[in-house]
């Protein structure tokens, strides 16, 4: 078994106003060094091992836990060890 | 002329798509279920707004992975009026049918009011009935309207004439002030303002009802003929 660290964040310029709004409330709480603050989305995702797995990880990202157009993805790969 | 209204789980505007065909148009239309649908036999498919699914991951995400939609992807292919409203608008996003993406409303907010629109093209199977930079109003009702498409993308639009509506007081903060676009064969629109919800001006707004009526038009024009 395996556990994918799917990690999905907005493509730089895309606006991002919840970040904006995060930003501006840690700003309220005296976290006046904050500059800029970006969300983006976690997911794990348990898979059995095969040898193209990192190729299927891809393919799901670009079919559905990603949104191409908006997002740009990464991801990690951990063994589990039952 | 026979519509297919797609009620996916979590839809909540079928109702008003469907009322708007059969009373405010007086054409045929039927609800059909997302699973056991079949929409071969019909001459336009409308995607109503709602939360399908919840808007879990992205609004409209899970959606358009479901099955129905490569038998929306063949209706479009044949050049069948598919249309969809705010959900329906982001499932034929996240399907591919029509560029770009929804983003969170600007200021983050759920808006649920009237809004201005400018017709910047009336040259389409949807917007015959309307005059050319014609103004009219119509309802919206999104928290994920903010349309964002890349430069090239938004040239490209521009380019093909595929901006069909903008708003003249952008509440969302759209990409071009964008409220519907169709894609390059013009027969998929996308939009987020509610059309089915503005068709009746004994409830003081009939705007959207011309918009059903372009499709009949159109459809008269170019099959009933045929027939």
């Amino acid at each position: 078994m395996r556990k994918v660290k799917v990690y999905i964040t907005l493509k730089e310029g895309v606006l991002d106003p919840q970040g904006k709004a995060v930003k501006n409330s840690l700003n309220t709480l005296d976290f006046g060094s904050v500059n800029e603050v970006r969300v983006g989305k976690y997911m794990e995702v348990m898979m059995e091992e095969s040898e193209n797995l990192e190729a299927q990880v891809e393919e799901m990202c670009d079919k559905l836990l990603a949104n191409p157009v908006i997002e740009d993805y990464s991801y990690e790969i951990e063994e589990v060890i039952a | 002329m026979k519509f297919a209204v797609v009620v996916f789980p979590g839809s909540n505007c079928d109702r008003d798509m469907y009322h708007a065909v059969k009373e405010g148009l007086n054409e045929e239309a039927d609800l059909v279920w997302y699973l056991d649908a079949d929409l071969s036999s019909y001459d336009a498919i409308l995607l109503p707004g709602g939360f399908s699914y919840g808007d879990y991951l992205r609004s409209g995400s899970i959606a358009s992975t479901s099955p129905i939609v490569q038998q929306i992807k063949k209706a479009a292919a044949d050049k069948k009026p598919v249309l969809g409203v705010c959900n329906g608008f982001q499932i034929l996003l996240e399907s591919g049918l029509l560029p770009g993406a929804m983003l969170a409303n600007r200021d983050l907010k759920f808006m649920c009011h009237q809004e201005e629109l400018r017709v910047e093209n009336n040259k389409t199977m949807f917007t015959s009935e309307y005059q050319k930079d014609g103004l009219i109003h119509l309802p919206i009702a999104h928290g994920e309207g903010n349309y964002y498409c890349d430069d090239a993308t938004y040239q490209q639009l521009k380019d093909n004439e595929q901006i069909v509506f903008t708003y003249t007081n952008n509440p969302n903060g759209s990409t071009g002030d964008i409220a519907g676009i169709v894609n390059e064969t013009g027969n998929v629109l996308g939009m987020m303002p509610h059309p089915e919800r503005a068709v009746e001006s004994l409830l003081g707004n009939a705007d959207g009802l011309r918009l059903f009526q372009s499709i009949l038009t159109y459809w008269r024009n170019n099959h009933a003929i045929h027939a």
